[in-house]
């Protein structure tokens, strides 16, 4: 377990420091340390990025960097709070490594957060004539019930 | 001056047979494949997002529609990242049904795609043999859990559905039997030159790439990279039977065959001391109210890591699940593995990180001005003709 060592390593850049459980370890970083941190974990401690979650809180983007450490088991949740509504933007991991190229393109797409330094931001899983400014993981995106054929038959006769 | 020479191979996107449509565009000189830009997306179907509307009971057969290979891997994934926000521990027989589940679903996945690759080579033999030894496996899925695809085995808190003991003597033997052909293949891969000219050397996806792409499973393991969840991360009893992680070092699509095959060993392995561990008594927990929280969940699918996220605010839905395919890291990988070799060994490096091949088949050639070439067929019999023609230089060369 490497757990102590990580967080004597990152002291100081981190906040509300929780253990789940022994193999799941959650705290949130500010957005200008993310790559720091991040490339600790990555450089220093060899760890492997599994995916990025985004969510939307309502009035806040929270993203969460799983790294996983794969000779402990140990899973560490890097939280980020991105506040700004109108243009939420984080920076880039691509420049580091290139697991995170995919994955920034699907939160951009999905959540619409801008992503610094990402060298290409198009769509990922949309469509291209996909609408743009509409996100389909915010909270305030409800997409429409399209007909059944079927239905549409029956409101007409 | 060189860019007149290029021209984009476009292979994809869709096929109605097969899981996971995906598009690639190869860019090449003359033979060889000096660029690689993936598309995917053709088969979104915001499950996410419609996760979010699902009781958490639904949402286990919702995921379990993400893919029909691997279906167990997902609600797997997913009902393991439920007990890890309820912090509780899933009944134990229950746990080893799970396994057991999970790495026959293993052997009949790997069998599928040896016997595609093989294909793909123009081995149609191995093609036949291979998904002749995979039916057995679906027969007993069905002898188990009523359907051959689609189990329905899981359920927060354990499974769904008891293995019978007098069921287990067929599992037995069937796994005997797998073990046998396992054997064949095995002894073919090795001693088969051509097989080896085909795959030595191919598609070559580096230690350095395979870190820097996060590739996961088999794709990352025969690039030296060591990590598999089912040791890493134990769940369910992976940490009380005894197997090995199979890690090769070349990174070829050799080296691909080679580990599938022999995980398929180690599969066996774990079935026949779960059916000798697994303990009597209730197959679940009982689960009733989902409190706020999140949790994680990780299973090792047969192509690698399979990675679930839920949050709860205390509803009876999630607030937000996320789903990470192994396939979703392992493809990136291509934009490395392909370039650098010919377009007939593309159709079987493209394969050779388990994607689908729904790809390939439907493959047309264009050139620049937007006429006609190659259509997929063609892209597999330039593959399989390149067997042929490797074959007849060793005829020669040992004068048979």
């Amino acid at each position: 377990m490497i757990k102590d060592e990580v967080k004597k390593k990152l002291e100081g850049k981190f906040k509300d420091w929780s253990v789940k459980n022994p193999r799941r370890v959650y705290f949130t970083v500010d957005k200008s340390d993310l790559h720091s941190v991040a490339e600790t974990l990555y450089k220093d401690f060899k760890m492997r990025l599994s995916t990025v979650s985004g969510v939307d809180n309502g009035d806040n983007f929270e993203l969460i960097y799983h790294f996983g450490s794969d000779k402990t088991g140990e899973l560490f949740n890097v939280r980020v709070f991105v506040h700004e509504q109108d243009n939420p933007e984080v920076d880039s991991l691509v420049p580091m490594f290139r697991a995170t190229e995919w994955v920034e393109r699907e939160i951009h797409e999905m959540l619409g957060i801008k992503f610094i330094g990402h060298p290409d931001l198009k769509h990922l899983l949309l469509d291209h004539d996909w609408p743009e400014g509409k996100y389909p993981l915010r909270k305030t995106c409800i997409l429409e019930k399209k007909p059944y054929p079927q239905d549409k038959e029956d409101e007409n006769g | 001056m060189a860019n007149k020479k290029r021209k984009i191979v476009p292979i994809g996107p869709y096929h109605p047979l097969q899981e996971e449509p995906e598009f690639f565009k190869l860019v090449v000189e003359g033979e060889s494949v000096v660029d690689l830009e993936i598309e995917i997306g053709y088969n979104h179907r915001g499950i996410e997002k419609l996760s979010e509307s699902k009781h958490w009971d639904q949402v286990t057969f919702l995921v379990e529609r993400i893919c029909g290979i691997c279906s167990t891997s997902h609600p797997f994934a997913y009902v393991l990242a439920v007990e890890d926000l309820l912090g509780i521990e899933p009944s134990e027989r229950g746990s080893y049904i799970r396994m057991i589940v999970a790495e026959l679903e293993r052997i009949h996945s790997h069998l599928l795609w040896l016997g595609l690759a093989g294909h793909f080579i123009g081995y149609n033999t191995v093609w036949m043999w291979a998904w002749k030894a995979r039916e057995p496996v679906l027969d007993l899925f069905e002898l188990i859990s009523g359907n051959r695809n689609s189990y329905a085995m899981m359920k927060i808190g354990g499974a769904r559905r008891d293995i019978k003991e007098e069921d287990y003597s067929a599992i037995r033997k069937t796994i005997k039997d797998v073990y046998k052909d396992l054997r064949l293949f095995q002894k073919a891969v090795e001693d088969d030159p051509i097989i080896h000219k085909r795959t030595k050397g191919i598609g070559v996806l580096s230690y350095e790439d395979a870190v820097s792409f996060g590739a996961v499973g088999p794709t990352a393991r025969c690039s030296g990279v060591d990590v598999d969840v089912r040791r890493d991360d134990p769940y369910a009893f992976y940490k009380d039977v005894d197997w090995n992680v199979i890690v090769l070092k070349d990174g070829d699509v050799y080296a691909k065959v080679v580990a599938r095959v022999l995980e398929m060993f180690e599969s066996c392995r774990i079935i026949e001391q779960c059916l000798d561990k697994m303990p009597r008594g209730e197959i679940a927990v009982e689960v009733r109210d989902i409190p706020a929280g999140e949790g994680i969940g990780r299973v090792e699918a047969p192509r690698g890591e399979c990675f679930h996220y839920v949050r709860s605010d205390g509803t009876n839905r999630p607030v937000r699940h996320k789903v990470r395919a192994p396939s979703f890291m392992n493809v990136a990988t291509n934009q490395a593995s392909v370039p650098g070799y010919t377009i007939s060994d593309a159709a079987i490096t493209l394969a050779a990180v388990d994607p689908c091949y729904c790809c390939t088949e439907r493959s047309v050639t264009f050139d620049r001005k937007g006429n006609k070439l190659l259509k997929g067929e063609d892209l597999i019999k330039l593959s399989q003709r390149k067997t042929e023609i490797l074959r007849e230089q060793l005829r020669k060369q040992y004068g048979k």
